[in-house]
């Protein structure tokens, strides 16, 4: 993959990208009715959130390529989409009371979403915290593949569950969400905010992917040194 | 099936001389009842509202001591080498483990509802079948869980710190769907009602059982 697709080229595309963004975010989307000059950190907030959820779905593919075919390269793929899907969804939990807090007057509810997205940050960290503690480095792939499954269930159970429980509570409106009449500048914007913020994920993946297979040339080069 | 039984008989006869995990698992579970009793200094409508939900955290917290003794048992003298090596389908081993950790963690829920019937004067008898069925169907998933992930920390440096942090996360819908279910069953809802939380731990139970006995195989190969 990375003799195909220069990393120089990534990251320029990507910075490139980023700038259209925000340009998009900040002089051509068109101001808010409600919730004014705020509202813009949806785009941010929203490619975040999408972005770290369809993480958690690649660490579930890594995991399965990993327990199925024993693919080192599937288990490195899973390790940096978790850790890099990980920081994303910080930033989803940062910038969501940000814009809540002016918004809805308050910085966090137990709103179904809101929910779904702190399990998954929860999951995140399962995940991260088992590959930093196992003992012996060779289960290290097949016990995170069997986490990384368990947690992708999880989300899956998340979208079940979050339908039946309280149901009669009304919920939240998420104020300006992508549903219901949005201008279509907004709707642009939105969909080159996560373009933008897709290829940045993958961009990190790869260099977290390099390092992996870094670490494991050189420790195979210590290794026959110490057999010479 | 005879390896199943083996190893379940075998949980059990261990248990039964030290009879340490069991204590300590009731003991817990007791514990966790006293304390949020006074930590909410609520009276006795505030308290039955929340009683069921405290008696699932008791039931949380009591398991986790039960699974993680589980597997950090077997892997004190290498006994774990020895099953993975021994001639049976890994999934036998599952299975044995996890029954051995419903008998367990059912006596210790046992004794943790017998004592809030107690000291909150609150009768479980006539609500007693939906209940039971609500508690025996989410500690199957809730047990499913530990015993694999048991497995999982067993092999990790803090075994102790790991096991919950892999456990609630996934195992949240389970509690929070058995904890609603049961507070509707005790309260004394419509049987509709009361079917419908039934049905949902039981399917969010069962997802994650099926899922832990297929991915079982991956924990314990070496």
């Amino acid at each position: 993959m990375s003799k195909k697709f220069p990393m120089t080229l990534h990251l320029a595309i990507t910075l490139a990208w980023m700038v259209i963004a925000l340009y998009l975010i900040f002089l051509y989307a068109p101001e808010e009715l409600t919730m004014g000059e705020v509202q813009r950190i949806f785009y941010i907030h929203f490619s975040l959130a999408m972005t770290a959820l369809f993480g958690y779905f690649f660490v579930f593919l890594g995991s399965i390529g990993y327990l199925w075919k024993r693919s080192r390269p599937a288990d490195d793929f899973a390790h940096a989409c978790a850790e890099v899907g990980f920081v994303f969804c910080c930033g989803v939990l940062v910038t969501g009371p940000l814009w809540a807090k002016p918004v809805w007057g308050i910085w966090w509810t137990w709103d179904p979403r809101l929910t779904a997205t702190f399990i998954v940050w929860l999951l995140y960290i399962a995940y991260l915290m088992l590959r930093a503690y196992v003992s012996n480095p060779a289960r290290v792939q097949a016990l995170a593949g069997v986490v990384g499954t368990l947690g992708f269930i999880t989300s899956i159970v998340d979208y079940m569950a979050i339908r039946w429980w309280r149901t009669q509570h009304p919920q939240p409106v998420i104020g300006g969400g992508p549903d219901s009449g949005l201008d279509p500048r907004m709707w642009l914007t939105v969909f080159v905010t996560w373009g933008a913020f897709l290829c940045l994920f993958f961009y990190l993946v790869r260099v977290r992917t390099g390092i992996s297979r870094a670490r494991r040339a050189l420790s195979l080069a210590r290794h026959q040194m110490a057999v010479v | 099936m005879s390896a199943v039984w083996t190893i379940f008989l075998k949980d059990l006869r261990v248990e039964w001389r030290s009879r340490e995990a069991l204590s300590a698992m009731c003991v817990f579970g007791l514990l966790v009842v006293f304390l949020f009793n006074f930590s909410f200094n609520t009276g006795r409508e505030e308290s039955l509202r929340m009683l069921p939900g405290l008696l699932w955290i008791a039931f949380a917290f009591s398991g986790i001591l039960g699974f993680n003794r589980s597997f950090a048992a077997e892997r004190e003298n290498g006994c774990i080498e020895a099953l993975a090596l021994a001639p049976i389908d890994p999934s036998a081993i599952f299975v044995g483990k996890l029954l051995a950790n419903l008998v367990f963690l059912g006596v210790a829920e046992a004794v943790v509802v017998f004592a809030s019937a107690l000291w909150y004067n609150f009768s479980f008898v006539p609500a007693l079948a939906a209940f039971a069925a609500i508690v025996l169907l989410g500690t199957l998933g809730y047990a499913a869980l530990g015993t694999i992930f048991g497995a999982v920390a067993a092999n990790t440096r803090m075994r102790e710190v790991m096991l919950p942090v892999l456990q609630f996360p996934v195992a949240f819908w389970i509690l929070v769907l058995a904890s609603d279910a049961s507070a509707d069953a005790l309260r004394g809802a419509g049987a509709a009602e009361v079917r419908g939380g039934v049905e949902r731990v039981a399917a969010v139970s069962l997802v994650f059982t099926v899922a832990s006995f297929l991915l079982f195989e991956y924990v314990l190969e070496e």
